[in-house]
């Protein structure tokens, strides 16, 4: 499995959230997750402007097999979206932690939510209770 | 716990993700199932059926039996090694299960059903075959591994003694032959030229190995679906089941209405052929982004309808599906994905043949 990068914190359903130096959460769906889900063939992006809830779906990414939603680690406006995804979803398969990343959000409520998300070895060991 | 074929650890030490597929633990995909599928289309790829069920039936009067039995016609089959694709439906005329029909002898045909519907099918042989004091034996020591797309063939021939290669050469389509302990068929479930090739379980691992020495590519049950599809192929339980004819199911051209034989369920399929079946099986293709799902909403002009078998297919690069609807000229047709309608366009089918998109798709 890639190593996970120590800034990112995530949600049981396997997605990522990094805050960013200027205060706004970039968000996507975890190594993990692309492997369980195979080839990726379409990604639905919110707009930008959206509002999201924690919890709340954010996204649909679609591989061949299946389709899944992707829920909001964090609350907020959605200001920036990776429109590159539309052409080349398989990005999330070959870079889930890095520009495979699906949108960028202004947080409304960045510490509390933050707070409620899994650190990476947290996270580690849940994907390792799964495997049991 | 789910059954294993013999190819279970094989699968596991080339890194297969496995799921289960009708109580088997089998081989979703080794790596990416887009590469798999590709490598069917273009070169030569390789699935364990295994799991499949492989009947033999022998007796007097088993051709009698089959004409009963099945609803295409196995007088079609004159000559030893020749198949018949067919559906077995009961006495309404729904499909029991599709399954391919192999004459052997006047005394011997061999038969291939579903692994997932395995117990009703043998149970509903068997029943029947009493009548026509027909043996019903299931063959669980037979593994199978399909070798498919247009290097399949020459692939499987360099691995044969040179007896044995001479008659799969001269192979037709949809024949089988038998040699070196294998049984040689050439006929599959992609769209591809190749193989299916019955052989022991004790010889399965190493024909398996030698195959992929040879450049064939593993390929799992992702792969499968996505090639069948394409193919334009119908999966039992998906696109038809018991409540489903054959005319409903894009299937009239496996229905032989000949004269004088009283196969079970032609009754019912004869009033559907003069009355027109009330719903019917198209293909569809949808050109926007997304991806067509079984289940799915498909709204016409007569009514509503619903995804069948639906999936990305990698030869296309956009969403094909089949879908059952209301017979009639269907209007504009739309998908209903996650409360958004799409249009879609409904075409004819194979989507893909011998590895290209078919004209109209």
């Amino acid at each position: 499995m890639k190593e996970i990068p120590g800034d990112l914190k995530f949600m049981k359903s396997h997605e990522w959230a990094r805050v960013e130096d200027d205060g706004t959460v970039t968000i996507g769906i975890s190594d993990h997750a692309q492997g369980l889900l195979g080839d990726l063939v379409y990604v639905e992006l919110p707009n930008v402007g959206d509002t999201l809830e924690v919890g709340a779906g954010c996204a649909v990414v679609e591989s061949v097999k299946a389709a899944s939603d992707v829920y909001s680690p964090v609350a907020g406006e959605v200001i920036k979206v990776n429109s590159s995804l539309a052409d080349k979803p398989e990005t999330i398969n070959e870079d889930a932690f890095g520009d495979g990343w699906i949108v960028v959000v202004k947080p409304s409520n960045l510490r509390e939510d933050m707070d409620n998300l899994l650190d990476p070895d947290a996270y580690l060991e849940q994907l390792e209770d799964e495997d049991e | 716990m789910s059954n294993q074929t013999v190819l279970n650890a094989t699968h596991r030490a080339l890194g297969a993700k496995m799921v289960d597929f009708g109580g088997w633990d089998m081989p979703i995909s080794y790596g990416s199932q887009i590469e798999e599928h590709h490598a069917v289309r273009r070169d030569a790829g390789m699935f364990d059926v295994s799991h499949m069920t492989v009947v033999d039936l022998r007796g007097a009067r088993v051709r009698d039996f089959l004409r009963r039995l099945v609803a295409n016609s196995v007088d079609k089959l004159k000559v030893s090694g020749k198949a018949l694709y067919t559906c077995m439906l009961n006495e309404q005329g729904g499909v029991i299960d599709d399954l391919i029909v192999y004459f052997q002898s006047e005394d011997y045909f061999r038969i291939v059903v579903n692994a997932a519907t395995r117990d009703k099918d043998l149970a509903w042989i068997q029943a029947q075959a009493k009548h026509f004091d027909v043996s019903v034996s299931e063959r669980p020591e037979l593994a199978m591994i399909a070798v498919q797309g247009p290097h399949a063939r020459a692939k499987v021939h360099g691995l044969l003694t040179a007896e044995t290669a001479a008659k799969a050469v001269k192979l037709g389509k949809f024949v089988a032959c038998a040699g070196d302990g294998l049984f040689i068929a050439r006929t599959g479930y992609t769209g591809e030229d190749g193989y299916e090739i019955i052989v022991p379980q004790e010889q399965a691992v190493d024909l398996w190995n030698r195959l992929h020495a040879a450049g064939v590519v593993p390929a799992g049950l992702g792969a499968r679906d996505t090639l069948r599809l394409e193919a334009g192929m119908n999966l039992y339980g998906q696109d038809m089941d018991e409540t489903v004819s054959p005319y409903e199911a894009a299937l009239a051209w496996t229905v032989a209405l000949d004269e004088g034989r009283d196969f079970i369920g032609r009754g019912v399929l004869e009033q559907q052929k003069a009355a027109g079946s009330p719903r019917v099986m198209v293909g569809l293709v949808l050109d926007d982004k997304g991806v067509l799902r079984h289940g799915q909403r498909v709204t016409t002009a007569n009514g509503d309808g619903e995804i069948l078998s639906g999936t990305f297919s990698p030869t296309l690069g956009k969403a094909i599906a089949f879908a059952r609807i209301p017979a009639g000229e269907p209007g504009q047709v739309q998908v209903d994905i996650r409360g958004k309608l799409l249009p879609v366009r409904v075409v004819k089918f194979p989507f893909v043949r011998d590895g290209k998109p078919c004209d109209g798709v």
